[in-house]
């Protein structure tokens, strides 16, 4: 049985995900998952290839309906949560009109879109590009935009699905200062990473993710000092198979 | 006029020398076929869109029925209007008949089904791409239609513009509702047929050398639409 439950009643954790089972192909992808994501901070999700991170994401946003447990949270409204994925995908217009078209869906007054689209091309560092055809850029300021146009949301969770797998250490870091900036600004930002080094340099917390269960959920620098779980020690050596 | 040389000289001179009566149909035809590529794409465009990501029972029913009444004999829906819009059909009273409004409504009719069965694909097409991320940042049906709509611009004038060039090159709807009445609701292809029988090659070869020009044009402005939403990275 699935519960979908809306409460603030765990003011310490944002959302909380408890013993979530989802069947894909004729096999549990989220075998009873159990992640809780504190209200303050970064926390990285990490695993191996499979491990079900995507699909955790995509259950805390209500992209996807799990088969059974319950998904926790005092998230009312649906803009409290966005998502970017690892691949951006976004509108075929210029960068300017993503942004509008975003500020438009989140219900933003007209008269104020104007300023907000300024200050999101100020935050972004995209007002060279802003009239540029969003498609025709680079990854990484494709994957800029999709920040951008997330956080024009004004997010109370910032879900990030690997948004720099596949982009240069410059393009990377770019995306790394907004991550540090949603933080900053109070959102609660779950960050799904194969980057060892970044979870080091953005998180703190850790969700290790093994078969669509939780293996180990560590504060940060405990976790990279010297991981508990097997899953965990395997995966860093190199050794862990799905 | 004898000889096929002569026609065609006879035609050049029509169309250089604006001949009167050639303008007038061509005029006509553009002004019909215009008006009904309006009406198919403000009625087509929201169909398709609502074929494409609505979620209602009889959606795939109704979405084969469109895509069947893409193939429509123009003089069945000539038949059908003409019994519509007669004396005794249920629409008489309006006179409507052997007007240009009825040749309008008849074509509106034929490249309806066209807009809206070329729309549904292409915003389906989108829809696959875009459904993630609309979701994930909350648009409604009508906002998510609505953006389809407008990124699909490109492919929907591409579909505009095929609507268009059947509506154009049509004869047997047009000749039904309308008449091939001489100043009134002759246009050019309801015009080639009659000059023909009646011998008077020069204005039919006229009139065919422009309706053929009309074409090109139409398709050059596919092509041009989709090479320009390709470079600039639109489509
Ligand atoms: N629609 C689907 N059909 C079958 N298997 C799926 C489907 N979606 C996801 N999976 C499987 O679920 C597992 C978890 O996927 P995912 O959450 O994307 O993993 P990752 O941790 O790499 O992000 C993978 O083994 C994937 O192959
Ligand atoms: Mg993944």
């Amino acid at each position: 049985m699935l519960r979908l439950v809306t409460s603030s009643a765990a003011p310490d954790s944002t959302i909380r995900l408890e013993r979530i089972s989802l069947r894909r192909g004729g096999r549990d992808v989220l075998d009873g998952l159990d992640l809780s994501i504190p209200r303050h901070g970064i926390t990285a999700i990490m695993g191996p290839n499979g491990a079900g991170k995507s699909l955790a994401l995509r259950v805390m946003a209500n992209l996807v309906r799990p088969d059974t447990g319950a998904v926790i949270h005092g998230l009312t409204d649906p803009q409290d949560i966005a998502l970017v994925f690892q691949k951006p995908v976004l509108l075929r217009r210029t960068v300017r009109a993503n942004l509008r078209h975003a500020l438009a869906i989140y219900g933003v007054p007209r008269r104020e879109r104007r300023e907000r689209l300024g200050e999101l091309l100020d935050f972004g560092r995209l007002a060279a590009i802003a009239d540029s055809p969003a498609r025709a850029l680079s990854g990484g300021e494709q994957q800029r935009v999709a920040m951008v146009r997330a956080l024009a949301a004004r997010p109370r969770l910032l879900l990030l699905d690997e948004p720099t797998a596949s982009l240069d250490p410059q393009a990377t870091a770019a995306i790394e200062a907004l991550i540090r900036g949603a933080a900053h600004s109070g959102a609660t930002v779950v960050l799904v990473t194969h980057d060892r080094g970044q979870a080091t340099r953005l998180a703190d917390h850790i969700r290790f993710l093994h078969k669509g269960m939780l293996a180990e959920a560590a504060p940060a620098d405990q976790f990279f000092l010297a991981p508990k779980s097997p899953e965990a020690q395997a995966y860093f050596d190199g050794k862990l198979l799905l | 006029m004898n000889g096929f040389g002569d026609a065609f000289a006879a035609a050049f001179a029509l169309i250089v020398g604006f001949d009167a009566d050639l303008v007038e149909i061509v005029g006509l035809s553009l002004r019909v076929t215009l008006s009904a590529t309006l009406f198919a794409c403000l009625l087509g465009f929201p169909l398709g869109a609502v074929l494409a990501v609505g979620r209602f029972r009889g959606r795939g029913a109704l979405t084969v029925f469109v895509n069947a009444l893409m193939g429509l004999p123009p003089v069945v829906v000539g038949l059908i209007v003409y019994m519509m819009l007669s004396r005794t059909g249920p629409f008489g009273t309006l006179g409507l008949l052997y007007t240009p409004t009825a040749m309008i409504i008849a074509q509106t009719i034929l490249v309806t089904p066209i807009v809206a069965a070329l729309a549904r694909q292409t915003v389906a097409d989108l829809d696959a791409e875009y459904y993630e991320t609309l979701h994930s940042m909350g648009a409604r049906a009508g906002a998510r239609m609505r953006t389809l709509l407008w990124d699909g611009r490109f492919a929907l004038m591409t579909a505009a513009l095929a609507g268009m060039g059947r509506a154009l090159a049509e004869v047997g709807a047009v000749m039904i509702v309308g008449g091939n009445i001489d100043h009134v609701t002759r246009v050019m292809t309801t015009a080639i047929a009659l000059e023909t029988s009646r011998g008077e090659l020069a204005l039919a070869l006229g009139l065919g050398i422009v309706l053929m020009a009309l074409s090109l044009a139409l398709n050059a402005l596919v092509m041009g639409a989709r090479l320009s939403g390709a470079r600039l990275a639109h489509a």
